[in-house]
């Protein structure tokens, strides 16, 4: 199939300065990254604070322009904020977020949150905006006089859901959702992960959802690509790399995991912080804190490589595969 | 940490201009002093030399590049009302302004900061309502009609201080305390409410969790804390050393700057206003510029974006 | 059990008249793990909160929690004072904002120092140096003297921690200590407080809102909803059996990390306003095995199986096949 969302080798690099003073410095926030998402389908980016996922999905929504490398929706290259093409774009793309009280217009109803984009985007008769918008609470599993409501009135749940059911309005082809559960309790996360796969079978909705939760990542996703310092250091099907990850990083991951009842795995303790991608290692960004680094690591970038089973790494020890073992 | 002198230095500069440029259009625009000093009925002859003697026939930017140009090599003009420079004129009630506002300022900190403390550890007692009602009172009030009220019932009625003038040091009393019980009522409230937002952090439940007595938790935790918003607000009222006290002196005829600056600008008196309104922004950015600096001692936070 | 080290029972909790805690019965021994987990709004940090006098004044507390015999509630600010920091420390979820942000980090632990061992000067400067290498800070002699926003979150929380030790406690209380954190920090602190536990042989009460935080360190569990405990038992039987009906729903809700994925069982509606409690109990109108009864009274804990209590009217037998928690919803 066609995917609907490509990045190909995308990269994005903010110039900073250290202090009032010091010298300008650039982040390269995201490196590299080369990701695609088809229709009806969910591609989880899991990865931790700073590793650049939320960039990556700046960059997907066009928000940002990549300084290299393409981004594509539909196979045309995403038009420039301003341009004529670009509300027309906003119409297939929409973005959920993880506080919905801060998307939200705390004067506004529901019912007028949702509307919006409806008037925005000059959708439909007043009437057929009214049908549209009970339709839509019906979707998210809203009651119909939770329409009237402010946000403040509804739970954190509730409000996340009132939150997607506006993002659905203009019935995108792509929904970005960045860690759109994590202010959730646990009952309540259980909700919306339903929801979302539910309105994704209805919908052939593409999701890009991005997250630091690996278990929420495994559950809602069929690709995944785990994120260090803005690369993406493995890539494929969740059930293959979280069974069996071959990228340090990932085995770290995976490992530290907390799951309720016995421990399957010893947990892996890496050393040390990420680095403050402003002072990036050499070679390998994660060579400090791996447990297998080798002079090669320190050196060199490791390329980003396929395997037979499909998933892409990038680590120097996945193109000696007999080090893997070791 | 230079170049962020010679930021602030280039930025203050830049206001004392505007501050100064300000003036000079608005009292050049709206009257003459020529018949203001010298009255409408004046000959036509007097007044021509009047004006020529003080440059007052040339276009008005020529005597704006004048006046800037005296200004950069040290001279201030004269006064146009008795030609002494105007210099000497403000310097002499520079002492009779600062014998009000020094007192008056000390007095707004010694009630305002202990006053908003209080307040704010008792948040919601009817001691904090009480102290916080007087607050409001003390700055909504405009300070001529506190210092009548002080006049009415402590000179008029009880008769135990004078009503104005500068006769001894009981004639002090009544402006100062008029001047004090604003900026206290001010500073009372605004002490509260950064006490108030820094008991709610995190980090003084950690403060006491580990045992520190409420006491040292108020004093170490709380109070440094809540002094950098605060220091906003006593670096303001140092910048208004000089000049807050128009009012007051003229409510109390005290022979301050004040009073110089309500005749001066009466007259169009351009050299002496102009003069007073350099010394103010001089103060005002001086005292901006000492804040910035307390800043970096006070939070460390900002020390390390600036060093 | 033996003489626990903190009992507490029948503690309440109102702010304003709404209640927040509604009878709380939980001992902790000397050197025990207990991990106390729930969602937000269930009580977990009030009820530690309140135990050792940090709730403000506009809390109303009644019952009792007593530390090796003692009663804190209604004791003394200044025999509080001791105890907090010293007998009993506590650290917290946000690192960043639980440090004194205009304090070196050396000072803030020199005062827990000083206080709780009357260190002062060289002594506490080596002492505080000394901790911050147990607690896994590089170079601690140079870090000694810098300020928290120069610091990471996750070596922010490991002074915390030395902070916590400086009093030598019999029991730290970590609320959310990891929450705040990224994956590998989280398992960094995690291995931190575990290890510390062996070497120091205090106990530990853990608050999480993660059943698989508290499944990783803790011996014994108990799980709150809306003020109460609903659920004790020891870490292995609790989660491979859990008996109340909202333990076994809160695990069901928890998406696997391998075996075939499944659809999640949600916990449908929402946890009760607690001005708005439902009568009897609180979890009745989200259960999937209520009856009338359960709108009746609010259920007494008992004890199903040894050292396994549950207040639920309907709970589950402990016959690992009658009653996996997966197929609770049928």
């Amino acid at each position: 199939m066609m995917p609907l969302l490509t990045l190909e080798a995308a990269s994005r690099t903010y110039r900073t300065r250290h202090g009032l003073f010091g010298k300008p410095s650039d982040v390269r926030a995201v490196d590299r990254v080369s990701l695609e998402v088809a229709p009806g389908r969910t591609l989880g980016i899991v990865g931790e604070s700073g590793c650049g996922k939320s960039t990556t999905g700046r960059l997907a929504l066009g928000l940002e322009t990549p300084d290299a490398g393409s981004v594509r929706f539909r196979n045309t290259a995403m038009p420039p904020q301003g341009s004529a093409e670009w509300p027309a774009l906003r119409r297939h793309m929409q973005l959920v977020f993880q506080d919905p009280l801060g998307a939200m217009d705390r004067r506004l109803t529901i019912a007028a949150q949702i509307a919006e984009p409806l008037h925005i985007h000059n959708i439909g008769s007043p009437a057929e905006r009214a049908e549209r918008v009970a339709a839509l609470l019906r979707d998210v599993g809203l009651r119909p006089d939770q329409a009237a409501r402010h946000p403040h009135e509804l739970s954190g749940g509730q409000r996340q859901r009132a939150v997607l059911a506006r993002a659905l309005a203009t019935d995108p082809a792509l929904l970005v959702c960045d860690e759109p559960i994590s202010a959730l309790d646990v009952s309540i996360q259980a909700q919306i992960v339903n929801m979302l796969a539910d309105l994704q079978a209805a919908r052939g909705i593409a999701i890009l959802f991005i997250s630091h939760d690996l278990k929420v990542i495994r559950q809602i996703s069929h690709d995944i690509a785990v994120m260090y310092l803005g690369r993406v250091v493995e890539r494929g099907d969740p059930d293959t790399i979280f069974a069996a990850p071959i990228h340090p990083y990932t085995k770290a991951l995976v490992s530290a995991v907390p799951t309720p009842g016995p421990r399957r795995r010893e947990r892996i303790v890496l050393t040390g912080e990420p680095p403050n991608p402003a002072d990036r290692p050499t070679g390998c960004a994660f060579h400090p804190r791996c447990p297998a680094a080798m002079a090669l690591c320190r050196a060199e970038d490791p390329p980003a490589v396929t395997l037979p089973d499909g998933r892409e790494v990038a680590c120097h020890l996945a193109l000696t595969p007999d080090r893997i073992a070791a | 940490m230079l170049r962020f002198f010679a930021i602030r230095l280039g930025r203050a500069l830049l206001t004392i201009v505007l501050v100064v440029t300000f003036a000079f259009v608005v009292l050049r625009l709206s009257g003459d002093p020529a018949i203001t000093i010298m009255s409408p009925e004046a000959p036509p002859e007097a007044l021509a030399a009047f004006r020529q003697a003080w440059g007052l026939d040339q276009p008005i930017w020529i005597q704006y590049l004048r006046y800037f140009g005296a200004i950069f090599q040290g001279e201030l003009g004269q006064s146009m009302r008795d030609g002494r420079p105007a210099i000497v004129l403000v310097a002499e009630r520079i002492p009779a302004t600062l014998a009000l506002t020094i007192p008056a300022f000390l007095l707004k900190i010694g009630l305002g900061i202990p006053a908003g403390v209080y307040a704010a550890l008792h948040r919601n007692s009817w001691t904090d309502r009480a102290v916080m009602a007087g607050a409001v009172a003390g700055f909504t009030v405009p300070s001529f009609v506190l210092g009548l009220i002080l006049v009415l019932v402590f000179a008029v009625q009880l008769g135990w201080l004078p009503s104005g003038g500068q006769d001894s040091w009981r004639s002090a009393i009544l402006p100062i305390i008029t001047m004090a019980l604003g900026g206290a009522g001010v500073l009372a409230r605004f002490t509260r409410s950064a006490m108030l937002e820094v008991l709610g952090q995190p980090f003084i439940r950690t403060a006491s969790a580990k045992g520190v007595p409420w006491p040292q938790v108020v004093r170490g935790h709380a109070l440094p804390n809540a002094a950098i918003p605060t220091v906003t607000i006593v670096g303001f009222m140092v910048g208004s050393l000089i000049a807050g006290a128009v009012v007051v002196e003229s409510v109390f005829s005290w022979p301050g700057v004040g009073r110089l600056l309500v005749v001066a600008v009466a007259n169009r008196d351009l050299a002496v206003v102009q003069c007073i309104l350099l010394a103010v922004a001089s103060t005002m950015v001086i005292s901006n510029l000492t804040v910035d600096l307390l800043y970096g001692v006070l939070d460390p936070r900002l020390r390390a974006r600036t060093s | 059990m033996s003489q626990p080290l903190v009992a507490i029972s029948g503690l309440t909790v109102a702010f304003n008249g709404v209640p927040a805690l509604r009878g709380i019965d939980l001992e902790v021994g000397p050197g025990e793990a207990v991990g106390l987990v729930g969602e937000s709004g269930s009580g977990k940090s009030v009820t530690w909160l309140a135990a050792l006098g940090l709730l403000p004044e506009t809390a109303r507390v009644a019952g009792s929690v007593r530390l090796g015999g003692e009663e804190l509630l209604g004791a003394p600010p200044a025999r509080l004072d001791t105890i907090r920091g010293g007998r009993v420390a506590m650290i917290f979820q946000d690192p960043a904002s639980a440090l004194n942000p205009v304090h070196r980090i050396g000072k803030q632990i020199g005062e827990a120092l000083r206080l709780h061992r009357g260190l002062t000067g060289a002594a506490a400067r080596a002492e505080t140096i000394r901790l911050l290498e147990q607690v896994g800070i590089p170079d601690p002699a140079r870090r000694i003297d810098i300020f928290p926003h120069e610091m990471s979150g996750g070596q922010n929380q490991r002074v915390m921690i030395a902070m916590a030790l400086a009093g030598q406690p019999e029991l730290l209380i970590a609320d959310e200590p990891t929450t705040a954190l990224d994956a590998t920090i989280q398992a960094q602190i995690l291995d931190l407080l575990s290890r510390l536990r062996a070497e120091t042989g205090m106990a530990l009460v853990l608050i999480s809102h993660d059943l698989g935080v508290v499944a990783d360190l803790c011996d014994r569990v108990g799980v709150m909803y809306a003020g109460r405990i609903v659920e004790q038992a020891a870490a292995a039987t609790l989660f491979a059996h859990p008996a109340h009906p909202y333990t076994a729903g809160l695990l069901a809700a928890l998406p696997d990390m391998d075996g075939p994925r499944r659809r999640l069982e949600a916990i449908p509606g929402f946890v009760p306003e607690p001005w708005a409690m439902p009568p009897g109990c609180a979890f009745a109108p989200r259960c999937a095995f209520a009856t009338a009864d359960c709108a009746a009274a609010t259920p007494a804990s008992a004890e199903i199986t040894p050292a396994h209590h549950v207040a639920c009217l309907h709970p589950a037998r402990s016959t690992p096949a009658a009653h996996p928690a997966r197929n609770l919803h049928p």
